[in-house]
C-alpha cells in the first residue's frame, strides 16, 4: 500500500496524520484521564462517563450562545469561563450520582456497571428532550480559527494546537492532585486499603465522593474541549466510552503514565492507518491490536507491582 | 425415572410447565398472528437470557458481547437463506446472477469464499452451533487461562461486539452493510413468509426453548453446575481443592455462547433478516437487562423477563417514544439496586410460599435453593432452614 507514493508524499502523510492523531490523542486522554481516576483508582466502571463529557460540551454551547447575546465584549476569552463551568457541572452531577448510585454498589463492580448503563441512557434522553435530537456546535473565537503553514502541504490547525496544550496542562494538573496533593494522597491511601484509610481518620465516604466527582469534572472539561473539534450530539458520548475503556484498560488500570502511553498508541495508529485504509478498517485492526495484546497481557502495558 | 427428584425439584417442574402453557396454550389463544409472530421474536432473545442466567447468575461472568454470538448464529442462518433466495432465475436482472443482490451492488461478482459451504443446510446447521462454540472457546481460553476474569472480561467482550459491528457495518460487499441481510424467502422450498410457516416457526421456536430448559436444568443439577456455583462464590477454594476453575468458566461461556446462536438463528428465520442492529454493544447490554429483570439465577425467569421487558419495550415506544428510554434506563438502575434478584426473587419471596402450600407434600418442608449466593446478591427471604 505504501508503493503508490513518493518518499516525501509518505513523509509529508505521515506527518499531517501523525498530528491528526495528535488531536485524537488530545480527546482520548482528556476522556480517559477521568475514567482512569474512576476506573483506575475506584474501581467503578461508569458506562455513563461520556454522557459526563457530554454534559460538558452542551454546557460550554450554551456559555456560547449566552456570551455572544448578550455580552460579546468578552467573546474571546469566554471558552475559559465555560470550561470552568463545564467542571463545576460535571463534578456536581458526578457527586450526586455518587450519593444516590454509586456508593451502594462499591463491592458489587459488575451491577455499577448496569446501573451507569442505565443512567447513561436517561441523560442522554434528556439531552435529547432538552437541547433536541441534532447535533450543535459552538462558535469559535477568532483568534482560535484558521491555521499555521508548516510547509506547502503541511498545515496545522489552531484550535488543534490548543487542545493540545489544553490537555497538557490537565495532565499535569490530574498528576499534582494525585501525586502531589493532600487529597490525592488520601485518595490512593483509600483505594489500597479501605479498612486502614478509615482507622488512620480518613473520612472515606467524603474521599470517594470527592474522588468520582473529580473525575466527572475532569470528564466536562474534555466535553468542553470537544466542542472546539467537532459537534456534539446527544449521544456522542458513546461512541467513545469502549475506546476510553480499552484505553484505560490497555494502559494499565492504575497508572496514568499508561492510560497516556495507550492513548498515545492508539490514537497514532488509528489516524495512520485511516489514510490507508478505509476508517472503519482502520478502527476494525486498532481495536482488534488492542484487545489481542490484552488477551496475551491482561494487566496492560504498565502494571503496578503491588502485593495485595 | 427413579433420579427425577434429585434433577427436578417439584418447584422447577412446576416452573417449566408453567412456561410450556404459557408458550403453547396460552399465547396462541390469547394473539394474532402478527403479535405471535412478535412473542415469537422475543422469545428468541430468551435463548441469550438463559445463557446468561448459567453465565453470568451461576457463574458469576458477565458478558457484554451475548450480541455477538446472537448475531453469528443469525448471519449464518441468513447466508444459507439468502443464498436460497439469490437463484440465477432469481437475480436475472443484476449484472452478477447467482449471487446475494448487495454483493451485486458492491461490484463484487463472485461469491467469497466463506459464502460458498452455505449452500448447503447440514453445513449452515452445523456452522450455527460450531462457529459461536469456536469464537468463544478461543476467547474463553484466552481470557480465563490467564485468569482474567470480572470486569475486564466484561469490557473485552464489550470491545469485541462494538469489533464485529464495525467490520460488518464496513464490509458492505460481504455481509451487507448496516441494512444487514434481507429479503429472505424460502427454506429448502418452504415458504417462511405465509402465515402458516410463522405459526410452525413459533412452536419449533418454542419447543427448542423448552428444550433449551431441560439442558441448562441437566447442567445446572450436574456435579459441574454446583462447581459453578463454587467458582463464582469461592473462586479460590475451587481451585485449591484441585479442579481446573478455568476450564469450568470456558464451559459454560461457549454453552451460553450456543444458545445464544440458536436464538439468533430462530430470530432470522421468524423475522426474515438480521442486521448489525442485533449485533453490537446496545443490544448485547439489553440482553443482559433482560436476564437482570427476570432474575438472574433463574432459567425460567429469564423467559418472563424477556418477555415483559420486549413487550413494555413495544408498548411504551410505540405511545410514548420519548419516555422509553427514561423508562429503560430507570430499570436498570431499580434492577440493581432495589430487586437484583429481579422476578424470580420477587416471585420467590411472596408467592412461592403460598405455592408449596399445595405442590409440596404434607411433613416435607421445601427444599432450599442451595445455589442462591450470600450477601452481595441481596437476602433471600426464602431460605428455610434444611431439615
Amino acid at each position: 500500500m505504501f508503493a503508490d507514493y513518493t518518499w516525501t508524499e509518505l513523509g509529508s502523510i505521515f506527518a499531517m496524520q501523525g498530528f491528526a492523531g495528535l488531536i485524537l490523542f488530545s480527546v482520548f486522554v482528556l476522556m480517559a484521564l477521568g475514567l482512569a481516576i474512576i476506573f483506575g483508582q475506584m474501581g467503578v466502571i461508569n458506562m455513563a462517563h461520556g454522557e459526563f463529557m457530554i454534559l460538558g460540551a452542551y454546557v460550554t454551547y450554551l456559555c456560547s450562545n449566552f456570551v455572544e447575546a448578550y455580552a460579546p465584549s468578552f467573546f474571546g476569552v469566554y471558552f475559559f469561563f465555560a470550561m470552568i463551568l463545564a467542571f463545576v457541572a460535571a463534578g456536581s452531577l458526578g457527586a450526586l450520582v455518587e450519593w444516590s448510585l454509586i456508593r451502594h454498589l462499591y463491592k458489587r463492580p459488575l451491577d455499577t456497571l448496569l446501573a451507569t448503563w442505565g443512567l447513561s441512557l436517561i441523560l442522554q434522553q434528556a439531552y435529547r428532550s432538552i437541547f433536541g435530537a441534532r447535533e450543535v456546535g459552538v462558535t469559535l473565537p477568532n483568534w482560535l480559527l484558521g491555521s499555521v503553514p508548516l510547509t506547502d502541504i503541511i498545515e496545522i490547525p489552531i484550535n488543534g494546537i490548543f487542545v493540545m496544550v489544553l490537555t497538557f496542562f490537565i495532565a499535569i494538573g490530574v498528576y499534582f492532585i494525585l501525586f502531589r496533593s493532600r487529597m490525592g494522597m488520601q485518595t490512593r491511601a483509600v483505594v489500597q486499603n479501605r479498612v486502614m484509610a478509615g482507622a488512620v481518620g480518613i473520612n472515606t465516604e467524603k474521599v470517594d465522593r470527592h474522588t468520582f466527582a473529580l473525575g466527572c469534572g475532569i470528564a466536562g472539561i474534555a466535553g468542553s474541549a470537544f466542542t472546539m473539534i467537532g459537534s456534539t450530539g446527544p449521544t456522542a458520548g458513546q461512541l467513545y466510552i469502549v475506546d476510553t475503556f480499552l484505553i484505560v484498560v490497555f494502559g494499565g488500570a492504575a497508572s496514568l503514565l499508561g492510560t497516556i502511553a495507550s492513548s498515545f498508541a492508539i490514537s497514532q495508529a488509528q489516524s495512520t492507518m485511516e489514510f490507508f485504509l478505509s476508517g472503519s478498517m482502520a478502527k476494525v485492526l486498532t481495536l482488534l491490536t488492542v484487545v489481542g495484546i490484552l488477551m496475551l497481557r491482561p494487566q496492560g502495558l504498565f502494571s503496578l507491582k503491588i502485593r495485595r | 425415572m427413579t433420579n427425577l427428584k434429585s434433577f427436578m425439584s417439584r418447584q422447577e417442574m412446576l416452573g417449566l410447565l408453567v412456561v410450556a402453557a404459557v408458550l403453547f396454550v396460552v399465547m396462541p389463544l390469547a394473539m394474532d398472528i402478527f403479535r405471535l409472530n412478535l412473542f415469537g421474536k422475543y422469545l428468541t432473545y430468551a435463548f441469550v437470557a438463559i445463557g446468561l442466567v448459567l453465565c453470568w447468575g451461576k457463574g458469576g461472568i458477565l458478558s457484554l458481547g451475548q450480541g455477538v454470538f446472537f448475531g453469528l448464529g443469525g448471519y449464518c442462518m441468513a447466508m444459507y437463506l439468502k443464498l436460497e433466495a439469490s437463484t440465477p432465475e432469481a437475480t436475472a436482472i443484476q449484472s452478477t446472477p447467482g449471487i446475494p443482490d448487495f454483493m451485486d451492488w458492491n461490484q463484487i461478482t463472485a461469491l467469497p469464499w466463506f459464502w460458498q459451504p452455505f449452500n448447503s443446510l447440514t453445513f449452515t446447521i452445523v456452522a450455527i452451533i460450531a462457529v459461536p462454540a469456536l469464537f468463544a472457546f478461543i476467547i474463553g481460553t484466552a481470557m480465563f487461562k490467564r485468569r482474567v476474569g470480572g470486569v475486564y472480561f466484561a469490557i473485552i467482550t464489550q470491545a469485541i461486539a462494538a469489533i464485529l459491528t464495525i467490520l460488518i457495518i464496513g464490509q458492505q460487499g460481504y455481509t451487507g452493510g448496516v441494512n444487514g441481510i434481507t429479503d429472505l424467502r424460502t427454506l429448502k422450498g418452504w415458504d417462511i413468509r405465509t402465515d402458516e410457516a410463522k405459526y410452525i416457526l413459533y412452536y419449533v421456536n418454542g419447543g427448542l426453548l423448552i428444550a433449551v430448559l431441560l439442558l441448562s436444568q441437566i447442567v445446572l443439577k450436574s456435579k459441574l453446575g454446583r462447581l459453578l456455583v463454587a467458582v463464582r462464590d469461592q473462586e479460590d477454594r475451587v481451585r485449591f481443592s484441585g479442579y481446573d476453575v478455568s476450564n469450568i468458566k470456558i464451559f459454560v461461556f461457549c454453552f451460553a455462547a450456543v444458545l445464544s446462536a440458536i436464538g439468533g438463528a430462530m430470530f432470522t428465520l421468524q423475522v426474515g433478516f438480521m442486521s448489525p442492529s442485533f449485533v453490537g454493544i446496545v443490544p448485547s447490554i439489553e440482553m443482559v437487562i433482560f436476564c437482570a429483570v427476570g432474575g438472574r439465577l433463574s432459567i425460567f425467569g429469564a423467559v418472563y423477563g424477556t418477555l415483559l421487558v420486549n413487550w413494555a419495550k413495544t408498548t411504551f415506544s410505540e405511545t410514548f417514544p420519548e419516555l422509553w428510554l427514561f423508562g429503560l434506563g430507570a430499570l436498570f438502575i431499580a434492577v440493581v439496586l432495589v430487586f437484583p434478584n429481579g422476578l424470580s426473587g420477587l416471585y420467590r419471596s411472596y408467592l412461592a410460599p403460598i405455592v408449596d402450600r399445595f405442590i409440596v407434600p404434607k411433613g416435607r418442608k421445601a427444599e432450599p435453593d442451595k445455589s442462591t449466593p450470600a450477601a452481595p446478591f441481596g437476602a433471600d427471604t426464602t431460605a428455610k432452614p434444611a431439615e
